[in-house]
């Protein structure tokens, strides 16, 4: 960030702070799904707003976005994405069982809702590992979902972060299933204030 | 050949002249300003995010916001030959990506991009011709140096020509 030098060990704990909430998110879905699921080595990076799409393929690849807000003592907001082409064998594995049809009339409906399902499961792992870590209360909002190309959809963050910086702030962290062919990223994006308060509780 | 097609990233902007193209992939709340001079052919695109420089403190990058932007555009079409008098604006983007949080302040940031827009393009005494703003998608844009078209492509809102 402008304000705020990041050094090394900054990094590493941000680092820390993506791969102690995806492995919970991780977790969580596998149970779900009763597959096993897979987890990339997470990155921190700071990106220019001209690059912010580069790692989800491009800015005009279309994923799928599920918004959550952060209050309490921590603000900002999480973002699952995942590739379209990824939702629906997502959702219709979750519930299939369930009797929700994704294939006919309104399915576009169904697999918004059940993605924002998806959302609630997965924000809620990341986040209570995320508030334990820190010892703070992090309050998530409901999820909000949005299909379309992925340099709209990260506009949404990367506007956030352009009210104090010149470049945004990634901790990305990458899931896959192999059978299924599925993987996602997600991404927490804390306001600047809140990255004070992360470093402070955890003593850096 | 097929012309040149320049990308403008985001909190970016760029001119160009006859016969090239000027793009800006996936607008999403950020805002598309393209102005063009028709008689020297000069065309200028801006990809902003924020409405307004004066409101934030960090306010280094100009091509951030509407504002600074399009001051800075105008200036930029000059030095290729564009008379300030000759220019017109189009616009599009300011998109509010995730619908139903509008009550949330920091959500509507896509209308206020647009607003401030309208706004500093009237200050100025640029006439806006057309707008393809707010809703909920996002927009991939091309302006054409050759006649000032201004393409808006969509994923599910079809192709629109402004």
């Amino acid at each position: 960030m402008d304000k705020f030098a990041l050094n090394q060990m900054h990094l590493d704990v941000l680092k820390e702070v993506g791969s102690i909430g995806t492995s919970h998110a991780v977790t969580s879905l596998s149970v779900i799904l009763n597959k096993k699921v897979g987890m990339g080595l997470p990155k921190v990076s700071l990106v220019d707003f001209g690059e912010v799409s580069n790692f989800v393929g491009g800015a005009e690849s279309i994923v799928a976005g599920i918004l959550v807000h952060l209050s309490g003592d921590i603000n900002g907001m999480m973002m699952f994405l995942t590739e379209e082409k990824c939702c629906k064998p997502l959702v219709s594995e979750l519930f299939g069982g369930t009797g929700m049809d994704f294939s006919g009339e309104g399915a576009d409906e169904a697999v918004l809702s059940a993605l924002s399902e998806v959302g609630n499961i997965l924000a809620g792992a990341y986040l209570s590992s995320f508030a334990d870590l820190i010892q703070k209360k992090i309050r998530p909002s409901a999820p909000l979902v949005c299909i379309d190309m992925a340099q709209a959809i990260l506009s949404v963050p990367a506007i956030e972060f352009g009210k104090i910086s010149d470049k945004v702030l990634l901790i990305e962290s990458v899931f896959e299933s192999g059978d299924m062919d599925i993987s996602g990223y997600f991404l927490l994006i804390p306001d600047f204030e809140s990255f004070k308060t992360i470093f402070s509780s955890l003593g850096v | 050949m097929k012309p040149n097609m320049i990308i403008v990233g985001m909190a970016d902007l760029k001119v160009c002249k006859n016969p090239e193209i000027l793009t800006t992939l996936g607008l999403g709340s950020c805002v598309g300003i393209a102005l063009y001079d028709k008689i020297n052919k000069v065309a200028g695109l801006a990809h902003a995010m924020l409405p307004d420089s004066a409101s934030f403190t960090n306010n280094s990058n100009r091509m951030k916001f509407v504002d600074t932007s399009i001051t800075d555009l105008i200036v930029k079409m000059c030095v290729q030959g564009a008379e300030k008098r000759n220019i017109k604006a189009k616009i599009a983007g300011g998109a509010q990506m995730f619908a139903h949080s509008s009550t949330n302040e920091s959500m509507r940031i896509g209308d206020r991009n647009v607003e401030a827009t309208v706004t500093i393009l009237r200050k100025l005494g640029i006439p806006l011709l057309a707008k393809e703003t707010g809703d909920t998608y996002g927009r991939t844009v091309e302006l054409y140096s050759e006649d000032g078209r201004f393409v808006i492509k969509t994923i599910s809102h079809g192709i629109k020509t402004i």
